[in-house]
């Protein structure tokens, strides 16, 4: 290092590539480290869940309800015991882990699309653009989501499908409000102006100049906002108008649980710490991923 | 300043009615009301004569405009299930309501404002690294998981405290927690955020230099000023917290606006719903007007934007 020090010139070779740099701080990332670990995990169960999961998650058996789990003084036949209706309870986890990140997944998705072509559009414009998408911000922070997520499933029927539509039509606001605020930053960069005196198209430098200064920030809204719909599927499952039964996901599993709470408070613990691993896992891949791709933005 | 209130008013009241006539909407998305509401052995003359009855055969802006002005009246129609006006029923039950969230906001800032503080004070300290935990925790802990662990602890193992009902202030105690520990993350983090940008400034040094003793610097120079931007957002998450009170309220049986709002799902008592979505809006509209204004008013730095 003492070489490099003195030479300016052999510094610039023997220095870290940006790449180098990259990973450097990637894997020198605790938080990033444990939280992807733990939703890498996740995914591969849930990829994998008919060759991981020991018995059928919808299999009932009267005469195996309400068995404990191992470290309860169960048996290894169910590991982590069975519910009220004798179904395995790793195998129906095992299947919940499919629908809280289809949930998570396909909602960031969607909303991350309305949000960011939202936010886009009028961090770039600006003026009346910018007005309008600024109102439909306010319009939507003001519906209390819970609430309307609650009354249209209601409505309209508990399947993953609207579940998946009704939160991908309410969850876009943050994806609004901080890639309009990413745009209207980009936007006064140079390059941009290059871009526009060149004679390039509107939608050209949105997607080659604008896009790629602001994925870092989209891509921390998207691990954001898969945590807080997976949380609100949850909520609503528990609730009992989400995913309906006999679906395994964890919400309902905490739902279903709760009557037996007094003699059986495993049948809660479990699904809500698999549920809280798993949002806790995505908040901090998301918290590091923030601080890795754009440490400028460290709060 | 009067300008800028003005405005301001001008836009919560635009977006008050926008909501107005999504939750209005929300009526339609449910198909036919009339032969939901007769239930499923009706026969086509009574779903014709109820539809007649409640108006459901006239166009939806007129229906929306008639709904929206008896609203403004504070009169929200008859509860489908109770057969009762709905504004005395949610009026009923909306105290309960205000006193979690005014305990739940209170909770929330009596925990999250000192604990900032002290990370703020020793950044990197074992103090900050609790807090940043905590509130990386806070965030992934599903309310109604939460909760249920409180019961299963506090009443059921150790018997301190009663599970659910609302008879006296024990019974608020959890309830309280577990919808406050919702808005902690956010105000420890602002808290601290702030506290570390104050601590830097000229301001302080002086104060310092001068020989204040610390813990005046810290209270009477420091928080004082960090302190502004905390108070908004406490507004702001307020207005949310109300709105989801009603997974709070339905873990702990308390009989407030949340839980009303949940058992009238459940019940396909539109009208109910309906108002109270738009009463739910309606305070986070009200906070966060309130919350720009005292932010205004204590910054004006904010007024021209």
């Amino acid at each position: 290092m003492s070489d490099a020090m003195t030479d300016p010139l052999l510094a610039e070779i023997v220095g870290p590539t940006p790449g180098q740099m990259l990973r450097r701080r990637i894997f020198g990332h605790q938080g990033l480290l444990i939280g992807g670990t733990v939703v890498a995990l996740l995914v591969l169960v849930a990829i994998f869940a008919p060759l991981l999961a020991p018995h059928d998650p919808y299999a009932q058996s009267l005469v195996a309800r309400m068995k404990p789990p191992v470290f309860l003084g169960g048996t290894w036949e169910h590991p982590l015991g069975t519910d009220h209706l004798g179904r395995d309870y790793l195998s129906r986890l095992i299947y919940g882990a499919r629908v809280s990140l289809l949930i998570g997944l396909v909602t960031a998705v969607i909303s991350g699309l309305i949000g960011s072509v939202m936010g886009v559009c009028a961090g770039y414009f600006g003026g009346r653009v910018d007005a309008v998408v600024t109102f439909l911000i306010n319009v939507r922070l003001a519906m209390p989501v819970v609430l309307v997520a609650l009354a249209v499933v209601a409505i309209l029927g508990g399947s993953l499908t609207v579940m998946i539509s009704v939160l991908g039509l309410l969850l876009w606001d943050r994806f609004a409000v901080v890639l309009r605020a990413s745009t209207r930053q980009v936007r006064e960069r140079e390059y941009v102006a290059a871009a526009q005196a060149i004679g390039a198209s509107t939608p050209r430098i949105l997607l080659a100049e604008i896009m790629p200064n602001i994925v870092n920030n989209l891509i921390v809204v998207v691990t954001l906002e898969m945590a807080h719909a997976i949380l609100l599927e949850a909520a609503l499952s528990f609730l009992g108008l989400g995913v309906q039964p006999p679906t395994p996901s964890w919400g309902l599993m905490v739902s279903e649980g709760k009557n037996m709470m007094l003699f059986e408070p495993w049948l809660v613990m479990i699904p809500g710490a698999v549920l809280f691993v798993l949002v806790l896992g995505i908040n901090l891949m998301g918290d590091g991923l923030r601080d890795v791709a754009a440490p400028e933005n460290r709060s | 300043m009067f300008q800028f209130i003005l405005k301001r008013l001008g836009l919560a009241i635009l977006v008050a009615f926008t909501v107005s006539f999504i939750s209005f909407s929300l009526l339609f998305l449910a198909g036919d009301p009339a032969a939901a509401l007769a239930g499923e052995t009706a026969s086509g003359e009574d779903i014709e004569a109820l539809r007649h009855l409640y108006g459901f055969d006239r166009p939806m802006m007129v229906q929306y405009g008639d709904w929206l002005f008896s609203a403004l009246r504070g009169d929200f129609g008859e509860s489908y299930y109770f057969k009762l006006p709905v504004a005395g029923l949610i009026f009923d039950r909306l105290s309960i309501t205000m006193t979690l969230g005014v305990c739940g906001i209170a909770f929330a800032l009596l925990t999250a404002v000192p604990l900032g503080v002290a990370a703020a004070i020793r950044p990197n300290s074992l103090i900050d690294r609790v807090a940043l935990f905590l509130s990386v925790a806070g965030q992934a802990l599903p309310s109604f998981w939460f909760g249920l662990i409180l019961i299963v602890v506090f009443s059921i193992k150790l018997r301190w405290l009663p599970p659910s009902g609302t008879a006296t202030w024990q019974h608020f105690i959890m309830p309280t927690i577990v919808l406050g520990y919702y808005a902690m993350p956010a105000i420890m983090r602002l808290t601290r955020a702030g506290m570390l940008e104050v601590l830097s400034s000229d301001y302080i040094r002086t104060a310092r230099a001068k020989g204040a003793p610390e813990m005046r610097v810290m209270f009477k120079h420091a928080l004082r000023n960090a302190i502004i931007p905390v108070v908004s957002l406490a507004a702001v998450q307020m207005g949310f917290m109300l709105g989801g009170s009603i997974v709070v309220e339905s873990i702990f049986a308390l009989h407030g606006a949340g839980y009303l709002a949940w058992e009238s799902i459940g019940r396909n008592d539109l009208p109910t719903v309906q108002a109270l979505i738009l009463i739910f809006a309606m305070f986070y509209i009200v906070f966060t007007f309130l919350a720009d204004v005292l932010n205004a008013w204590l910054d004006p730095r904010m007024r021209s934007s």
